[in-house]
């Protein structure tokens, strides 16, 4: 059995419902993340996990007890907001250790753990400090160290890097993944950063509309989308409008071109039309390039973006982008050139709605 | 030439202001004839009703502070958590204290709390000196209200609750330990201001019947002539004392506004 089970979750704010049967088993120390845009309802799950909110229907059982009738202060969960919310009339120790106060722990016990928690975070000489003399990720590692002072079951992370620049961010999110192993501790992550999410997950739940539109690892997630949002939402993808030309050998017409997808199209027929997916990653114009399947396009632009060189080609109806690794030795196409790019037919994947 | 009249209406208006200040101070000094002392001070010091007088507004100061805050921070704490919406009713609750007299609240105690009704607080002096701080925090209610307001403006308190939850912290820990602390400063504003306010309130007092600071004042000012304007003296400075700690207080406030 698994050690976070939210079954058939389902949450309505008046008449609008923001989640939908929302299904999910988490083991013992993993680390999910929920990824989605704004108003996906990732957070409102989180929410309901921690006890802020209260399911319309459905189940969330921890450790094989239902949490259903427990208040916030009764479930053992830590939580980390993105604004870190930390106390502002109390220290950091103070801070980091309001929880083991509140569940009575004696001086000497309190004080040992407060010291192992910020020898965690690495603020042992910060303990004086209070919030407002710390930097942002100061604070946040206080908070994190603050969540995880009380040993809870589950870590619930609300967007806890939103709030920080772009080099704290990286650094934050790899200490705390780093810390997230070390503790083993189960942990569910809220971002509508796909990067973040696909950095420190062990497994990504890809939310739309209130729903699970994917769950599966970082990689599943990027290389085979389930669904157009997945595929759109997670990383950068070409979306290619084609016209099935024989479902059973898997052939297609992009344009005026036919290509192959070497396996075959289930519940479609020809004629149909179909949306096609390509990574800009996995093609090549060199001359060198392999891959069995090739589309000819009209170049439309050339982007240099530093390590990569992206290009856009016009082929059938569609531009597409596709990056080609940065060498001194390779001449970038022009304007109007026209260019066969090459990929693996298995790299093109079939979207569904 | 704008300068000119900007010094002008500026010293206009601290003559308003400070001459009959200074014209009663220099009064309340000439006690003795032809010189000035502070014998109307050392009379107003020494007559036992104004110690009576004093200490029994001051203790009425101190029990309105602790039932102005205890009914306060909670209520503001929770409109502002839970009910928003209803934000606007309650403060033109704590404003109405402003348009309606003093006397007609009184008046509404006298006849619903009187010995013949179902909750006879003038019966006893007990129930009386209750009766009054009840009166006092109503009249206090404005400033006090909106001191907390604006406190708690300042802190998310809707994300510092829920991490306290989330540590385990029931409704009393969260108001005692992270609420109250945080608004502290903002408190302790109202509280003088109460202080100020129930030092100087006359008109409950004196149809309650109750020996405070301002039917005394009243009493002194129909008899005497140098001891009410020493009096006066006082009272400006223990409301000026009042105001004085509030800057104090704020300045000494160790906590910074919050981030936006």
């Amino acid at each position: 059995m698994s050690f976070l089970t939210l079954t058939n979750i389902q949450k309505s704010f008046g008449p609008v419902q923001v989640v939908h049967g929302f299904d999910m088993a988490i083991e013992k120390g993993e680390f999910v993340s929920f990824l989605g845009p704004s108003g996906c309802g990732k957070t409102t799950v989180l929410r309901m996990i921690a006890g802020f909110e209260t399911p319309s229907s459905g189940s969330i059982v921890i450790d094989g007890k239902d949490q259903g009738t427990l208040k916030p202060n009764q479930r053992n969960i830590g939580m980390v907001f993105q604004a870190y919310a930390l106390f502002p009339n109390m220290n950091v120790h103070d801070n980091v250790a309001f929880g083991l106060k509140v569940a009575g722990a004696p001086k000497a016990e309190t004080d040992t753990r407060v010291k192992q928690m910020l020898s965690l975070i690495k603020l042992e000489h910060l303990a004086d400090r209070f919030p407002y003399q710390l930097s942002g990720g100061q604070q946040q590692r206080v908070a994190l160290a603050r969540a995880l002072a009380v040993k809870p079951q589950v870590l619930l992370l609300d967007e806890p890097l939103s709030a920080l620049d772009a080099k704290i961010r990286v650094s934050l999110r790899e200490e705390i993944r780093q810390i997230q192993q070390q503790l083993g501790i189960t942990t569910v992550f809220v971002t509508h950063d796909q990067e973040e999410a696909l950095s420190i997950s062990d497994r990504i739940v890809v939310m739309n509309g209130g729903r699970a539109d994917q769950i599966g690892t970082p990689f599943e997630i990027y290389n085979t989308p389930a669904t157009r949002f997945v595929a759109s939402f997670v990383g950068t993808l070409n979306i290619i409008e084609a016209k099935v030309a024989d479902p059973a050998s898997g052939a297609v017409t992009i344009g005026n071109q036919q290509v192959s997808l070497k396996e075959q199209i289930s519940g479609m027929k020809g004629g149909d039309n179909i949306s096609l997916a390509l990574r800009p990653e996995a093609g090549s114009i060199a001359d060198s390039a392999k891959g069995d399947t090739a589309l000819t396009g009209e170049v439309v632009s050339t982007s240099f973006l530093g390590s990569v060189i992206r290009t856009k080609l016009r082929i059938g109806g569609d531009v597409i982008s596709f990056d080609m690794f940065n060498d001194p030795g390779l001449t970038p196409p022009t304007f109007g050139d026209n260019v066969t790019l090459r990929f693996a037919a298995k790299d093109l994947l079939v979207i569904r709605e | 030439m704008k300068k000119i009249w900007a010094w002008g209406a500026l010293i206009f208006g601290l003559l308003y202001f400070t001459l009959p200040l200074i014209g009663m101070t220099n009064f309340s000094l000439k006690m003795r004839r032809g010189e000035y002392s502070f014998d109307a001070y050392a009379k107003v010091f020494s007559d036992p009703r104004f110690q009576e007088t004093f200490t029994y507004s001051i203790m009425q100061a101190l029990f309105t502070i602790a039932f102005g805050v205890l009914l306060v921070v909670p209520t503001a704490y929770w409109v502002r958590l839970k009910l928003p919406g209803l934000r606007p009713y309650i403060e033109f609750i704590t404003l109405l204290p402003l348009v309606i007299p003093a006397i007609v609240i009184v008046f509404g105690y006298i006849r619903l709390y009187n010995t013949s009704s179902w909750l006879p607080l003038t019966g006893s002096i007990a129930g009386t000196n209750v009766l009054l701080m009840f009166g006092y925090a109503i009249l206090a209610l404005p400033y006090m209200y909106r001191a907390v307001d604006t406190g708690l403006r300042t802190i998310d308190i809707a994300t510092l609750t829920e991490a306290a939850q989330s540590l385990g912290a029931g409704w009393a820990t969260i108001l005692g330990r992270i609420i109250l602390p945080n608004v502290l400063v903002a408190v302790l504003s109202g509280a003088f201001l109460t202080f100020a306010i129930v030092i100087g309130e006359f008109t409950m007092a004196a149809l309650l019947n109750r020996p405070a600071f301002g039917p005394y004042m009243q009493l002194l000012g129909a008899n005497r002539a140098y001891e009410p304007a020493a009096l006066a003296v006082i009272a400006f400075g223990i409301t000026w004392g009042c105001l004085g700690l509030i800057q104090l207080v704020s300045r000494f406030q160790k906590i910074a506004p919050p981030k936006a």
